[in-house]
């Protein structure tokens, strides 16, 4: 069928300029970091986790400092007071001051489990960067060394290492505790990294990196390791609980800190003494700091996780 | 299928080989010797000691020779104890602690992706959060104190409940609980996001508009898939309730292989401390073998991915 149809001029009409604006991007772009952060602060529960942990640090660097006791300061007219108003906390049973003692061992608590997780990061990202990167053969044996290690169980070398440095006299200090935690710790990391470097470096921007020349370290720092930051931040977040955790026990189970010096565990083994006759506050306090601050970063990690899962975008 | 057997039982050889090193290196780097907090020995006994355990030879043949032993299973005599030797107290402490184990481990794992799933298919509603809370309580709050609070709380108030020590069954009930807690509460975590993501698969609604009655879809297609990551933890799960049980069997007083292993750690009993280590270690790494046969029964596509790396 052939249109009989007269175009005058008058059927047409000048477009608009509106229209050509239609594809411009009115809404400034949210950026990867600060759209994890808007969705992070949506989570009610990480958001608790993330105000305790701040409110933890801060106060276990203050906290010591504000009723004026000392850590180690023994007073034997003043054993086993249940808290009162110059005692927040109430007092052991050599008279220190609990408050400032929780306060104590918190911070030590939280620089473990921190330095902890700062280690693994460290040994975990090279590690796996480097088996990520480097040639099939070297990878498997790479990865087949860091799986000899993993299987060792965990907590078993830490309270071997302790038991060899507090027999040299030097006592269980934190950094053997460290040292400890961190010689199996950094291989779920490094597995982490390992895989994604794998997968990344297959992509599209890597070849273009490359074929302009850019050698693989380069690749690695500048490409590789900030696309992957998000899953390492929740995986440090999860470290740190950890840590934290197997310091307790190791302390809870006497090969921690030595005293005067105070951790968490510490606290908690020794206010088990004080269970039986009545000073139940003398581990109470403490349990609830460790269960606070583990449950503040295995939230904050969770949330992370989610916020940074870009199925779960709105 | 059979290479990657013989391949892992190798890897688990090796660990097994590492483990017994740097423990027999860690044990033996200790300054001062084992004998010296008994002061004022007279030379001869002190040799004599030496010699018993083997201490005068150098390091390389004793290593050798306590390779060989442990081959025919034998740990040693212990230092502190005239009575038992290592594997004496082996023998004695490790049913206690491995029936300890066992009901935790039962106990989690009946309950934990049990929760876990409930959580997932109630989203949202107040089954996901009453079981988010149990999960998180159970993350958060360490096996000791919980051992603690449930000593404090329970055993005191309830009248047939023991405090501690070992016997009858009822002795069992509140370690293997407190102990089950943290485990149980990490499947439940893990069940949950895993079924979120199968629930949300295209053969769901596949079996679904098929018909199939929803408890069908859920046990048959949901619940097995999503199962699949929880098996895989289970490795580190039993590793995490053996250590649990070092602490659990001091709150309680249970004369398990925990008990005997913090023990040899206070007394400086270096061949039990030696024995104890390298025993939980062989168990585990056996353990860990077997969740990983079992994972690859159970997930048919586990041998693509294992290819595919």
């Amino acid at each position: 069928m052939k249109a009989d149809v007269q175009y005058s001029k008058d059927m047409f009409e000048k477009a608009s300029h509106e229209d050509r604006n239609a594809d411009k991007i009115r809404r400034p772009s949210i950026k990867y970091w600060p759209d994890v952060w808007r969705r992070l602060k949506q989570n009610k529960l990480a958001m608790t986790g993330l105000i305790i942990i701040i409110l933890m640090i801060i106060m276990s660097v203050v906290g010591t400092h504000i009723n004026g006791f000392d850590y180690k300061q023994q007073d034997y007219s003043l054993i086993n007071i249940h808290p009162n108003s110059v005692h927040w906390f109430g007092t052991d049973e050599l008279g220190r001051d609990l408050f400032t003692r929780t306060w104590y061992g918190a911070r030590y608590s939280l620089i473990i489990g921190l330095l902890a997780a700062a280690i693994d990061f460290l040994i975990g990202v090279l590690y796996g960067g480097i088996a990520g990167m480097a040639s099939r053969n070297v990878d498997a044996v790479m990865m087949r060394i860091a799986e000899v290690i993993y299987s060792i169980p965990y907590l078993l070398v830490v309270i071997l290492l302790s038991v060899v440095f507090s027999t040299s006299g030097a006592g269980t200090s934190m950094f053997v505790l460290i040292l400890a935690m961190s010689l199996t710790g950094w291989v779920p990391m490094a597995i982490l990294v390992r895989g994604q470097v794998l997968q990344l470096k297959e992509s599209e921007y890597s070849l273009a990196a490359e074929s302009l020349g850019a050698t693989k370290g380069w690749i690695l720092r500048k490409h590789i390791i900030p696309n992957t930051l998000g899953p390492i931040l929740v995986n440090v977040t999860l470290t740190i609980p950890r840590a934290i955790f197997a310091e307790a026990t190791l302390s809870f189970l006497g090969l921690g800190l030595q005293p005067p010096k105070s951790s968490l565990g510490n606290l908690a083994n020794d206010g088990l003494a004080g269970l039986p006759v009545g000073n139940g506050y003398q581990i109470l306090i403490p349990a609830i700091f460790i269960s606070l601050i583990m449950f503040a970063f295995n939230v904050l990690g969770d949330g992370l996780r989610d916020a940074l899962d870009p199925r779960l975008r709105k | 299928m059979r290479r990657y057997l013989l391949k892992r039982l190798g890897m688990s050889v090796v660990t097994l080989w590492a483990v017994i090193t740097i423990t027999f290196i860690l044990m033996h780097s200790v300054p001062g010797n084992p004998f010296a907090a008994e002061s004022k020995m007279p030379k001869v006994v002190y040799d004599n000691l030496q010699a018993k355990y083997g201490l005068d030879k150098p390091l390389a043949e004793q290593y050798v020779i306590y390779l060989k032993n442990l081959l025919k299973g034998d740990f040693g005599d212990s230092m502190k104890s005239r009575v038992e030797t290592v594997n004496d107290m082996i023998r004695r402490g490790f049913p206690v602690s491995a029936r300890l184990g066992l009901q935790a481990l039962v106990f989690a794992i009946c309950f934990g992706p049990a929760l876990g799933a409930l959580a997932a298919l109630y989203q949202n509603k107040i089954p996901d959060y009453l079981s988010m809370v149990i999960a998180i309580i159970g993350i958060s709050v360490p096996s000791f104190i919980m051992g603690t609070v449930l000593i404090q709380f329970i055993a005191r108030n309830v009248e047939w409940l023991p405090i501690g020590g070992w016997g009858t069954w009822k002795h069992t009930i509140l370690p293997s609980f407190a102990m089950a807690l943290m485990p149980m509460a990490t499947m439940a975590r893990l069940m949950r996001s895993s079924m979120l993501e199968v629930l949300g698969q295209d053969y769901i609604k596949t079996a679904k508009s098929k018909g199939i009655t929803k408890a069908a879809v859920i046990l048959k297609h949901a619940v097995r898939n999503a199962i699949l990551p929880v098996i895989s933890i289970l490795g580190t799960t039993i590793s995490n309730l053996m250590v649990g049980s070092f602490v659990i069997e001091k709150i309680f007083g249970i004369p398990g292989l925990g008990m005997f292993f913090t023990k040899s750690i206070s007394n400086r009993d270096y061949t039990l401390i030696m024995g104890t280590t390298i025993f939980y270690a062989a168990i585990l790494i056996f353990m860990l073998l077997l969740v990983d046969f079992a994972y690859m029964l159970i997930d048919p596509r586990i041998k693509l991915t294992k290819e595919g790396r």
